[in-house]
């Protein structure tokens, strides 16, 4: 075995041996490595996700892209499905019809058909008492209902012509425009006016990027629709989003810092603790680069073993806040371990050698007697 | 004795003292400066959400119905009902006057032209200087709808100029700075307005021309109103003719959308007024979610500065346990050793926690600059919470290193080993 093995293998021992002999003092330097790589990967992980979270609540507002056909053209029957298919599973789509009807007394009121189903699922402040489900049933906007005098009977509506027989099934109340109409099925609607969708509202999901190609992808399907994204719903979002991420931001760097400075101090003084050890390998002749090298070691070691448990605790606080904000499950970032790793073993290695090059300059003997 | 201990263990070792010091003002002034931002990103939030427009709607009582698709006006002008013009400035007269962002009026009639037919005019207040009273303000559709882009200048409130909608000026072939022919007079087209929305089709006026063109002076058909609100609870739904005086006060004091709307009704006469329910319920829910999020980070950051600042305590005290052993040795009792050290701890707390306390304020600040353009304040009231906070904390991280060192048989601990 030739002397550089013998080297190796001594200095293998001796990190083995000061950790398994120092180990309270080495679990707090530990632990206050862990809670730094903790809050650091959950603030990473939050700020990562929670722009996609947010995305998701703001589709809360409803439609972000409206389809219409363009003057002089209708849309093509299979719009709806072509819409469906392009946005994707996560966006959701709308179809309106309108006409101008009368009641049996002749007063005119705006009557659309729509899928109550997907209604429902897109515009969640509609305040409904109940929706319609069977055939030939409607629901009523609050103003017309109060109104047209409807309260529970089955009233009739006439448009070219042609009448149909309605139940009103609920009332619905939003505080614009849709107050003012009676809403019934499709179906129900195309079989008796025989005018066909003239809007299309929908969902697209994802960031403004994404959804302007599903609005590019979009304008290719329908050549003859105009699609347009609905401003105020676009622009509010970049807005709020955009300011909820900067804090977001600010917050983690912030929480990060004050990890790293307090880690930092508490491992300088760790280490400024154990410059006894430090004298007494000088004294017995260990080279400059030795004991550098066996600090760094333990100190490597130290940001490794911190930061894989401070991961892990930092995934599970990240995964708990996200469930308790937003009630759906968060998904751990692995890939901000790198970044949480490098981070603990070099502020680990800052603080164990900063000493460590002040204490070279001292005389062991100085150290050692306690001065 | 006791005092002179401290006092000498102060002056002798600054650098520890300071050291420590640092480290507890570094935990206070990231735990003060994230309740700050925790306490007050709500309402930051609550005004950024106001770039989605208008919450609450003033119409007629007796209004008819609505008909329109598509934002073009199928009722004949005769019908419905009007409110007041000059009941609008009463709107400052509302108890929560301070929480309107803005309100503009909406005056629709139809038109006729020769290249396009029938087409809707809106009169509204763009930026309109209103008083009441002896204040002057401003309000109009460029605070209730900021998202509007305007190509070319928004028309003046007392002139005849007009903004045409995007699709009605490419169909009309008509751009800013021409001349378009209304019921017979000529007026300019400042801007050509984009939207995204009906108004594309429409022409937008100032509210007078528009009167001009109905024939009537002093109406509005509708208001639209931008109010900062609370997100809206079961309380808020209460009945308020149904409410005691006290329970009454409560509700009509908070910025709910319910009691905004109703002192919309109390201030506007013979008017009804309700919340637009996709922007008002809406931004309840995601001011719930962004709040919820900001208080958790917090706590989150609360827990990590407290295990901070207790782990450097820790080490500092450990690192003294010489001085424990030489004080045992010489037959100090155990509640002595340990006084000693907790008023030191304390000491620091007070000092450390002051310092952080004004760093927190100053970072909170520095971050309601960055983000949202506004202060970011911290109400003086934390100060002692934040205090008795720090000084807990410090004493938790003492009292672990204390009893550990204080186990140690002070032979050993004289010797500096374990």
């Amino acid at each position: 075995m030739n002397a550089h093995t013998k080297k190796r293998q001594m200095l293998t021992r001796m990190l083995l041996r000061s950790i398994v002999r120092g180990r309270g003092r080495t679990l707090a330097a530990l632990l206050a490595i862990t809670v730094a790589a903790a809050a650091a990967t959950a603030m990473l992980n939050l700020f990562v996700d929670v722009q996609a979270k947010l995305h998701t609540e703001f589709r809360n507002y409803g439609a972000n892209v409206i389809i219409v056909a363009k003057d002089g053209e209708s849309l093509p029957t299979n719009a709806l499905s072509k819409v469906e298919s392009t946005i994707g599973g996560r966006g959701l789509a709308v179809p309106f019809a309108y006409v101008v009807a009368r009641t049996a007394s002749g007063r005119a009121v705006v009557v659309a058909g729509t899928d109550f189903f997907a209604v429902q699922k897109l515009d969640h402040w509609w305040s409904v008492s109940a929706w319609p489900e069977g055939a030939q049933q409607a629901l009523l906007g609050a103003r017309a209902a109060q109104s047209l005098g409807v309260s529970g009977q089955p009233f009739s509506l006439s448009f070219q012509g042609k009448t149909i027989q309605l139940f009103p099934a609920g009332t619905l109340q939003t505080g614009a425009s849709e107050d003012s109409r009676i809403y019934i099925s499709l179906s129900d609607f195309e079989k008796w006016t025989g005018v066909e969708t003239s809007t299309i509202e929908a969902a697209v999901p994802g960031s403004p990027a994404e959804i302007d190609a599903g609005i590019r992808k979009l304008t290719q399907a329908l050549p003859s629709a105009d699609v347009r994204p609905i401003r105020q719903i676009m622009a509010g979002e970049a807005n709020v989003l955009g300011k909820t991420r900067s804090t977001m931001l600010y917050s983690a760097i912030l929480i990060i810092a004050t990890a790293a400075l307090c880690l930092l101090a508490t491992l300088i003084g760790w280490v400024y603790d154990r410059r006894r050890d430090f004298a007494i390998m000088k004294a017995l002749g260990a080279s400059s680069t030795m004991v550098n090298s066996f600090f760094a070691g333990e100190a490597t070691l130290l940001g490794i073993a911190g930061a894989t448990v401070g991961f892990a605790f930092g995934i599970g606080a990240a995964i708990w806040i996200g469930h308790a904000s937003f009630h759906t499950a968060v998904i751990p970032r692995f890939g901000v371990f790198p970044v949480v790793l490098l981070g603990s073993v070099l502020v680990s290695l800052a603080s164990a050698l900063l000493p460590i090059l002040l204490l070279q300059q001292v005389q062991p003997a100085t150290i050692l007697r306690g001065e | 004795m006791f005092v002179r201990l401290v006092f000498e263990s102060f002056r002798r070792q600054k650098r520890r003292k300071l050291l420590a010091c640092a480290a507890i003002a570094l935990g206070v002034s990231v735990a003060t400066a994230m309740i700050a931002v925790a306490t007050g990103v709500g309402d930051k939030i609550s005004r950024e959400l106001r770039t989605y427009g208008a919450n609450l709607v003033v119409t007629p009582q007796e209004d008819t119905l609505d008909l329109q698709i598509g934002g073009v006006n199928l009722k004949p002008p005769t019908d419905g009902a009007y409110l007041k013009e000059s009941d609008l400035p009463n709107i400052k007269s509302m108890f929560w006057a301070n929480n309107i962002v803005g309100f503009a009026p909406m005056l629709p009639v139809n038109i006729t032209l020769p290249n396009a037919g029938a087409v809707t005019l809106v009169g509204t207040y763009f930026s309109k200087t209103l008083s009441f009273g002896k204040q002057n303000f401003v309000t109009g559709v460029r605070a209730t709808d900021p998202w509007w882009k305007v190509n070319g200048a928004w028309p003046a409130d007392d002139s005849g100029d007009v903004l045409l909608g995007e699709s009605l000026a490419a169909k009309l072939g008509r751009t800013t700075g021409d001349q378009i022919e209304i019921n017979g007079t000529e007026h300019r087209v400042a801007g050509i307005l984009s939207t995204g929305s009906t108004e594309d089709d429409q022409i937008v006026a100032p509210l007078p021309l528009a009167q001009q063109i109905l024939g009537r002076g002093d109406v509005v058909r509708r208001v639209y109103v931008s109010a900062v609100t609370k997100p809206e609870d079961a309380f808020a739904r209460s009945d308020p003719k149904t409410l005691s005086p006290d329970v009454y006060d409560r509700w009509y004091c908070s910025p709910y959308p319910q009691s905004i709307a109703y002192q919309l009704q109390q201030a506007i006469p013979n008017s009804h007024a309700e919340q637009i329910r996709q922007i008002s319920q809406t931004e309840g829910t995601i001011l719930s979610r962004i709040e919820g999020l900001m208080l958790l980070v917090t706590l989150a950051a609360l827990l990590a500065s407290a295990l901070a600042v207790s782990a450097s305590m820790a080490t500092a005290i450990f690192e003294r346990r010489g001085e424990i052993g030489l004080m045992k040795a010489l037959g100090a009792g155990k509640t002595s050793v340990a006084a000693i050290f907790f008023v030191e701890a304390t000491l620091l707390a007070i000092l450390g926690g002051t310092a952080g306390f004004a760093g927190g304020a100053l970072l909170a600040g520095r971050i309601g600059k960055l983000v949202f353009n506004s202060q970011i304040g911290i109400s003086p009231v934390l100060f002692p919470i934040v205090l008795m906070i720090a000084v807990l904390v410090t004493f938790a991280g003492s009292a672990v290193a204390i009893r550990r060192a204080m186990k140690l048989d002070p032979v050993y601990a004289l010797r500096e080993t374990t």
